[in-house]
């Protein structure tokens, strides 16, 4: 396991130098050089710090070298200071917006394995039922589903029309005089319709690949052994075929990660949550460009460890990956 | 095939809204019962009738009209995105997969590196500093989303390199390139064209999504993801700005998601039916 650890760390090497290059170029080509864009925005800017800035920026060097400055740069933690007017370090703003950007989606993927899992399992063991049809088509219209427009929906269901729970943000304004048990619930409802509505859009990948999965496994021979053992049909499902069926969804776990980090800047910038997502969001209108080259750099990375993660959970479950 | 294809309901379904949208597109002149961009500030906002079959919005322009020219735009987006994508998908997977070594590793590894960036926040980045024209958006989709049929080809090339009549037409002195366009592809374009049915929908998924951010297609220029973001302020009074577009974006995924999954079922034994 070790080894193989250092052997896949040692193969990110050039992947992530390939990230980091993709970020530099993505806004390399802009058209405008970001220290315009600063002192566009402030009249008092002499052309002394105008030269300062580029120096510092290395705006006066050719573009390898300025790769090779900006990457000397991130490698040593330094992803520069926003432009925006707080004029932070870009670093602190992704650290602070990361944790709720996690938060989110790991909920978000638990409620959609809880669901896609039984859903998968009941598709396959009683394929083309009337069951199973009318699961696929839901999930085909839940799939289809602009996620913004969902949110947008329920938004005036349940916030304005019902009036049932808050449409933005993470908190109440009373938040901080509230009991903790006051604090919970107010956390679970301003996150019961962003979560929501991502479920009901991202449901339909699981569990339509949990369907083939099972039924790939239910063709097996083991499964065929079981039955003719004479174990009873629960038993063949659960136990034989479900825990082989889950194996492939472990990788789709890895993969379904930069989609899911994606589909952030939509919710979190229609329900106004502080995260990753509404961070790059308004940093890419504000053309805020050390900010958003970190959050690329950071999302490829987020993708990159959470692959690695799925395969060791991969070599985990799987007793044959073990030995090699 | 195409009885197998039509013993599925759901996949005729999907055929058929595909063809309507089609039909739609085309016809939207004169299916349209006003002028897309005419406004009428006597009747702002106003809830469907029998002159306004969806109603009008914050300019007095006729709902119905704008989204079947919508349709336009949409269908425009998809083919567009999704051709560059297959094109330049197509090209590097053969390649990739037919030279081997070198080539090979270089492409590939520049596939997972794509892979690693959350899509959409490459398309945000780009899309901001460019105009945000619909030809721009379409590039930009197509350039960002080619990584999969790159991986489906290059598979597929590899498997049929080592088959005999490639080994007889390389014995035979064809040249690569000849032998790639002639030989390989051809083997290989089922999986792409069911991939590119379904890339379809993500593009139109992606334009909406970018529209109704404010940053895809510009009004005046009708699209459903831009007629969703007038709905988004104006909720409240104004109900159908937000529904019709959206039920018209869902249609049109679903429409082409279906076909797309129906074609698969067909296409790969593998998924057949036992």
């Amino acid at each position: 396991m070790l080894s193989y650890l250092a052997k896949r760390l040692a193969g990110f090497v050039p992947l992530l130098l390939g990230i980091s290059f993709v970020s530099f170029m993505v806004m390399a080509l802009a058209p405008g050089n970001p220290v315009d864009l600063m002192t566009d925005m402030n009249p008092k800017a002499s052309p002394e710090s105008r030269i300062q800035l580029e120096k510092y920026y290395g705006l006066d060097r050719p573009i390898h070298v300025q790769y090779g400055l900006w990457l000397n740069r991130i490698v040593h933690g330094d992803l520069g200071t926003s432009f925006s007017r707080d004029r932070r370090p870009v670093l602190d703003k992704i650290l602070e917006a990361l944790p709720i950007t996690l938060m989110l989606n790991a909920i978000e993927l638990a409620l959609i394995l809880a669901l896609a899992i039984p859903i998968g399992i009941y598709s396959a063991a009683r394929q083309y039922s009337f069951g199973d049809r009318v699961t696929t088509v839901l999930l085909f219209v839940g799939f289809a589903m602009p996620s913004f427009w969902l949110a947008l929906l329920a938004m005036t269901l349940f916030g304005v029309h019902l009036d049932l729970l808050p449409i933005s943000g993470l908190r109440s304004l009373d938040y901080d005089s509230m009991t903790t048990l006051g604090k919970v619930g107010d956390r679970l409802a301003h996150l019961a319709l962003p979560i929501g509505a991502s479920v009901v859009t991202g449901l339909a990948g699981m569990s339509r690949y949990m369907r083939s999965s099972m039924l790939e496994v239910l063709r097996q021979d083991y499964v065929q052994t079981a039955r003719a053992k004479g174990l009873s049909e629960r038993v063949v499902l659960l136990r034989h075929a479900l825990r082989n069926a889950l194996l492939p969804v472990v990788t789709l776990l890895g993969m379904s990660i930069p989609g899911l980090i994606g589909g952030s800047a939509i919710s979190e910038t229609i329900f106004a949550i502080p995260g990753m997502g509404r961070l790059f969001f308004t940093g890419v209108m504000a053309r805020d460009y050390p900010v958003v080259m970190g959050i690329l750099l950071f999302g490829a990375v987020l993708t990159l460890l959470g692959n690695l993660l799925a395969d060791m959970l991969y070599i985990v479950v799987d007793p044959r990956l073990r030995k090699r | 095939m195409l009885r197998r294809l039509a013993a599925n309901p759901l996949t005729v379904a999907g055929a058929v809204i595909v063809v309507l949208l089609f039909f739609i597109a085309a016809a939207a002149p004169w299916l349209a019962p006003w002028d897309p961009s005419d406004f009428d500030v006597k009747h702002v906002l106003e809830g469907p009738s029998r002159v306004h079959l969806l109603g009008t919005d914050g300019l007095g322009r006729d709902v119905l009209s704008r989204m079947l020219y919508g349709a336009r735009i949409s269908l425009l987006v998809g083919f567009v995105a999704v051709g560059i994508s297959t094109a330049i998908g197509m090209t590097l997977g053969a390649v990739s997969g037919f030279f081997g070594g070198i080539v090979d590793t270089i492409i590939m590894r520049f596939v997972d590196v794509m892979l690693c960036f959350p899509t959409f926040f490459l398309i945000l980045a780009v899309i901001a500093y460019l105009d945000a024209s619909i030809w721009n958006i379409m590039v930009v989709i197509g350039l960002t989303s080619w990584m999969g049929v790159c991986r489906l080809v290059r598979a597929e090339v590899l498997s049929l390199r080592e088959r005999d009549f490639m080994v007889a037409a390389q014995a035979l002195g064809m040249r690569p390139s000849r032998m790639i366009l002639r030989h390989a592809l051809p083997n290989a374009l089922a999986p792409v064209f069911v991939a590119a049915i379904l890339g379809v929908a993500g593009a139109i998924l992606v334009e909406s999504s970018l529209s109704f951010l404010g940053i895809g297609v510009q009004p005046p220029t009708a699209s459903w993801g831009n007629i969703l973001t007038e709905g988004k302020s104006t909720l409240g009074v104004a109900w159908w700005l937000s529904v019709y577009p959206g039920v018209a974006i869902l249609v049109t995924v679903l429409g082409y998601n279906l076909l797309g999954e129906g074609l698969r079922d067909v296409l790969d034994p593998r998924l057949k039916a036992r």
